[in-house]
Order: C-alpha cells, then structure tokens, then sequence
C-alpha cells in the first residue's frame, strides 16, 4: 500500500490519515444554525473541512486546528453547542447513509440524546447562576434505589 | 487532564461534558479512528481482523461469542487506560444496532472491578434534573486531577 492510499486500500480520503480528527459540532440553539456556524468555522479555518448537516456541522482536520475551532465554535453559544468525536470522517463510504441506505448507525442514540440536551443546557447554565446553588448541591435521584431496612423498618413502626 | 472512560461510549452528552470540563473522554469514536486511520490490507474495509478477537480473549473468556470479544478488543485498553469512569444506567440506546448488551455488562463489570472512581447516573428529564446532572459531573470531574472549572 502507497502512503497516500487511505486505510482500506482506497484512494486517499481526509481525515483517514493519521494526526486528523473528525467531531460533530451539534447546536440546539433558537438563535444560532448550523448555517451560521459553517460560515463561522469557514472564517476561523479555511484548511479544516466543514460538512454541514441537519444538526450542526461535521468538521475533519489536524487535530490542533480541530481543537482550536472547537473552542472558538463553543463562544457563539456556550451552552447550547455539544461536540462529540467520531471515528470515521465525513461522507466515508463505509459508514456514510448515501451509500448504504437507512438511517446511519448512530443516529438513534444522536436522536435521543437530542431530545435531553436542553436539560444539559439549563445545567450548565445554572452554574454562573447564584440563585441555583442549593440545587447545585443537591445529588442526583436513583429512582430505582432498592428500600433500604432501615426505611422499611421505619415504615412498618409508623404504620 | 484525566482520562474518563464514558457509558455508553457514543454518548454526545458524556463525551461534550468531560472535554467540557478539561478531561479527555474514551469512547467508541477514539478507538474506531484508531482503526480507520491504520492502513492495512488484512481486512478492509474496517480492519477488524481475526487477531482482534484474540485480543478480547484478555479481557473475556474463550467461549463469549467473537462479537463480544471483538468489541472488547476496543473497549477493553480503553478500560485499562482510563483514570475514572461515568456510567449513564438507563442509556437504552447503548443495545441494538449500536451495541451488544452482554458487552456493555462486561464494560460495566471491569470498570467496577479496576477500582477507579466511578460515577453512576442516570439520563435527566428535566430542567431540575439537568441542573443536577451536570453538577454531579463537573464535581466529580473536578475532584480528579488536572480538572478545570467550566
């Protein structure tokens, strides 16, 4: 194999050489599309690839300049802007939907977690908020925290 | 900065919040990169060759189906590496076409077993829960070396 072949013996691809990263830029935002972040991470670096999609963008390059325009990208809107990595780099024909048909895998479990981030949002919020700092404290519930005796015991005694 | 090993390894929420928090989060994306950039011919397209089931053997016995040694061919370094762990329990999503169930009990078994920190949660579902979640997260992130606040 020649070294500008990608992995898998096809021809050479971005992102598939070693030292580049791939991330998904997702935005949850009313004030902020996908659209305007495109134009953004075009303006802050011109040599990363940008694909933009329904949910955000997907951005390939050196992993530095990835890192870089990740930080910069997060500024528009701090809480409402979600990164992820991803394995495979954009319109890779082993995993990209256009050449295998159906939703990509993935796309589910992007779905659902979707649909929570705006809980993530008011999290991350509420940490400059003083007036949340008692819910701050506060540890998460088990709802499915077995009884322990103790309670059961109490239980049975005030009954 | 702290290596997190995140449950379940797709997760955005997990994977946003530990870099977010100045910690390198381990997930599935990282160690399928690691696959797709190594040029080889033995297997393509993903390179997932019979030496991978083999390496799952250090991590589960011979006799646990190939596809669950082969994922643990992935997960499995990324467990040893890892300096802490976040498990989502109610993360659904982790079983069907993005996962095995029986590898993601053996994922969860030997992060419990290395005696690393551990935090355990589950999804939020609203704000107050959300509010919760994320200061559950950047507390315990915090308390693991080279931490930052957000």
């Amino acid at each position: 194999m020649t070294g500008k072949a990608g992995a898998g013996g096809g021809p050479a691809r971005p992102g598939v050489q070693p030292g580049t990263a791939t991330k998904y830029v997702f935005v949850d935002s009313p004030e902020l599309t996908a659209a305007d972040l495109a134009l953004r991470g075009y303006e802050l670096a011109p040599g990363v690839q940008i694909k933009e999609t329904c949910f955000g963008l997907m951005i390939t390059g050196p992993e530095a300049e990835i890192e870089r325009l990740v930080e910069e990208l997060r500024l528009l809107d701090p809480d409402r802007i979600f990164v992820k990595d991803r394995g495979f780099p954009p319109g890779d024909e082993r995993r990209c939907r256009a050449n295998l048909g159906g939703a990509r895998p993935g796309f589910y479990g992007h779905e659902h977690e979707m649909r929570l981030v705006r809980y993530i949002s008011s999290g991350l919020r509420a940490l400059r908020d003083p007036k949340k700092a008692d819910l701050l404290r506060a540890k998460p519930k088990h709802h499915d925290e077995p009884l322990s005796v103790e309670r059961l015991n109490t239980i049975i005694q005030e009954s | 900065m702290a290596k997190v090993f995140i449950y379940p390894g797709t997760s955005l929420i997990l994977s946003d919040l530990v870099s977010r928090f100045g910690h390198r989060p381990l997930g599935s994306a990282l160690s399928v990169r690691e696959k797709v950039q190594t040029a080889g011919l033995d297997s393509p397209p993903l390179q997932i060759t019979s030496e991978d089931p083999k390496k799952g053997l250090r991590f589960a016995a011979v006799e646990v189906p190939s596809g669950v040694r082969g994922r643990m061919s992935l997960f499995g370094p990324q467990i040893e590496e890892a300096d802490a762990g976040i498990i989502i329990q109610d993360a659904d999503l982790a079983f069907g076409c993005m996962g095995c169930a029986r590898t993601n009990e053996l994922v969860r078994f030997l992060l419990h077993r290395r005696g690393i920190p551990i935090l355990e949660l589950t999804y939020p579902h609203s704000d107050e829960e959300g509010v919760r979640f994320v200061a559950a997260i950047r507390e315990f992130l915090s308390s693991l070396a080279g931490g930052a606040s957000a």
